[in-house]
């Protein structure tokens, strides 16, 4: 099975260690290489992105590494890509330039 | 737990021997390295921020700790004569640590050559004095780790730094003192280091030290602190990079905050973890964990990052499994392993501790036979931090 990685047990996402296709079922282990879940992704994800745990409400903040390291700014499902298009930053807004760019590719 | 090393005149222990010939002000440069190729042992340093003593204070006080470090057993300084950052204001720091320097001045001498002369014949000495030295064994809290990251990918926050986090927990934990730096990494990591600091006054330098660093980089042009390549990497957020980057020191308390400053270059007044004020340039950055006493360094990287130092030694972690097949050459701690499921963070950050053991004993890193090494200090500009409203003095 697939791998994605949860860096805390409070984290509400976990990072992908592999390309991830629709559908495809997944382990997601913890730092002492345990496997503490398993469950199908609902989106394509690219190694080192992130999938959503658990549901993430508008508003709510997302967590990894046990930390906050954003607010969602839509509802995220379980199994959901979580990046720049529904994750915000609390401390420095990504400048629009940077954004146009990343776009562009 | 134990690691073998150099006891030095003030109870220091030294991981190597190092005899550093320092131009205190660079004409004497070539005069330094002239006299230090003459002997293994001997490296040659030297500063660019003038020979002029009011201006370099901060400059004289990393280079002092540098020479002050327990890696160097012995010290040569070298000055031209004219200048007013004379070799004495290195050399009255440098004597709180009772190892030998000697002190040449290029005038007094009579000119280069004579110079090189007398240096030779004072390296050699020094060089047949550490020859008889021998490593005894020492507890870990005579051992201190500085770490840093750079050419960091993806893989920086899922593997390497997050391994190196567990060694360091492993050497807090057995009485060893961490340091780690880079202020402008920190930003957006402000809360959850917070959360950690040992006490108030700890928290509060510690935020002024990423806040100064932040108004440093943000002085009216638009700085890209989250760029093209973290987003496409996966980084959503600049709390998600600094916390990545912030692994690698972790989950200890704080216990200090280190001032790297006009007034002082501080160093870890006992073990556990700390953070030092300083910039996150890679060369410049390592010479400032070496000046706040850092006998080894670990470097996290998802590429390869090949300078190397001669006053410590550094061993290199890469958590990308391609950069690590591409340059295993210069890699000691392939991470890699974590990505593709055949180790876990745990298990690689054993193998961190007991390599950085292992390093510390005496075994080479990778590329530290080559004999070659980059040394740059760096002075953030007190013009510019005036002119900010900011000050390095916490």
């Amino acid at each position: 099975m697939k791998r994605v990685i949860k860096m805390a047990p409070e984290d509400n996402v976990a990072t992908s260690l592999e390309r991830l296709e629709v559908g495809d079922e997944i382990e997601v282990v913890s730092e002492k290489g345990v496997v503490v879940d398993t469950f199908r992704t609902l989106q394509p994800i690219v190694f080192g992105h992130k999938i959503a745990l658990a549901t993430i409400a508008e508003g709510s903040k997302v967590i990894k590494y046990g930390e906050y390291i954003g607010e969602a700014i839509q509802l995220i499902n379980r199994g959901d890509h979580v990046h720049i298009h529904n994750l915000k930053s609390l401390r420095i807004p990504i400048p629009e330039k940077v954004l146009e760019e990343v776009r562009m590719e | 737990m134990k690691f073998m090393g150099f006891e030095r005149p003030d109870g220091s222990v030294g991981v190597r021997n190092i005899i550093l010939v320092v131009a205190g002000v660079d004409c004497m440069e070539g005069v330094a390295r002239r006299i230090a190729e003459k002997v293994p042992s001997a490296v040659a340093v030297t500063q660019h921020y003038s020979c002029l003593h009011v201006g370099t204070e901060q400059v004289v006080n990393i280079m002092s700790g540098v020479a002050k470090n327990p890696n160097i057993s012995a010290v040569v300084l070298l000055g031209m004569g004219c200048e007013s950052l004379k070799p004495k204001f290195y050399q009255e720091q440098i004597a709180e640590s009772g190892k030998p320097v000697k002190s040449l001045s290029c005038y007094e001498e009579g000119g280069v050559k004579k110079t090189v002369q007398k240096g030779i014949s004072i390296v050699k000495e020094m060089e047949t004095k550490i020859s008889t030295l021998k490593r005894r064994p020492f507890d870990l809290e005579k051992l201190t780790i500085g770490l840093k990251c750079g050419g960091s990918d993806t893989t920086s926050g899922l593997a390497a730094n997050p391994a190196l986090g567990v060694a360091v927990d492993m050497l807090v934990d057995n009485g060893a003192a961490a340091i780690f730096t880079e202020p402008i990494e920190a930003i957006g990591g402000e809360e959850a280091l917070s959360k950690r600091t040992k006490t108030q006054d700890v928290k509060e330098r510690l935020l002024k030290v990423i806040s100064n660093e932040e108004k440093r980089y943000t002085t009216g042009t638009e700085v890209e602190f989250m760029c093209k390549g973290n987003i496409l990497g996966g980084l959503s957020s600049i709390e998600e990079k600094s916390l990545g980057s912030i692994h690698k020191a972790g989950s200890r308390k704080i216990s200090g905050v280190l001032e790297n400053s006009q007034r002082i270059v501080e160093t870890p007044p006992a073990g556990g973890l700390y953070f030092f004020d300083g910039t996150h340039f890679d060369v410049q950055s390592i010479i400032n964990l070496v000046a706040a006493g850092a006998q080894i360094v670990a470097y996290t990287t998802g590429w390869g990052a090949s300078f190397e130092s001669l006053v410590a030694p550094i061993i290199r972690i890469c958590g990308n499994p391609e950069s690590y097949e591409q340059m295993k050459d210069d890699i000691d701690i392939n991470a890699g392993t974590i990505i593709q499921g055949k180790e876990s963070i745990e298990e690689v950050g054993q193998r961190i501790f007991h390599e950085l053991i292992e390093v510390a004993s005496g075994k080479p890193t990778k590329l530290e036979d080559l004999g070659y090494g980059t040394f740059a200090i760096y002075r953030e500009d007190p013009a510019m931090d005036r002119f900010l409203g900011i000050s390095k003095i916490l």
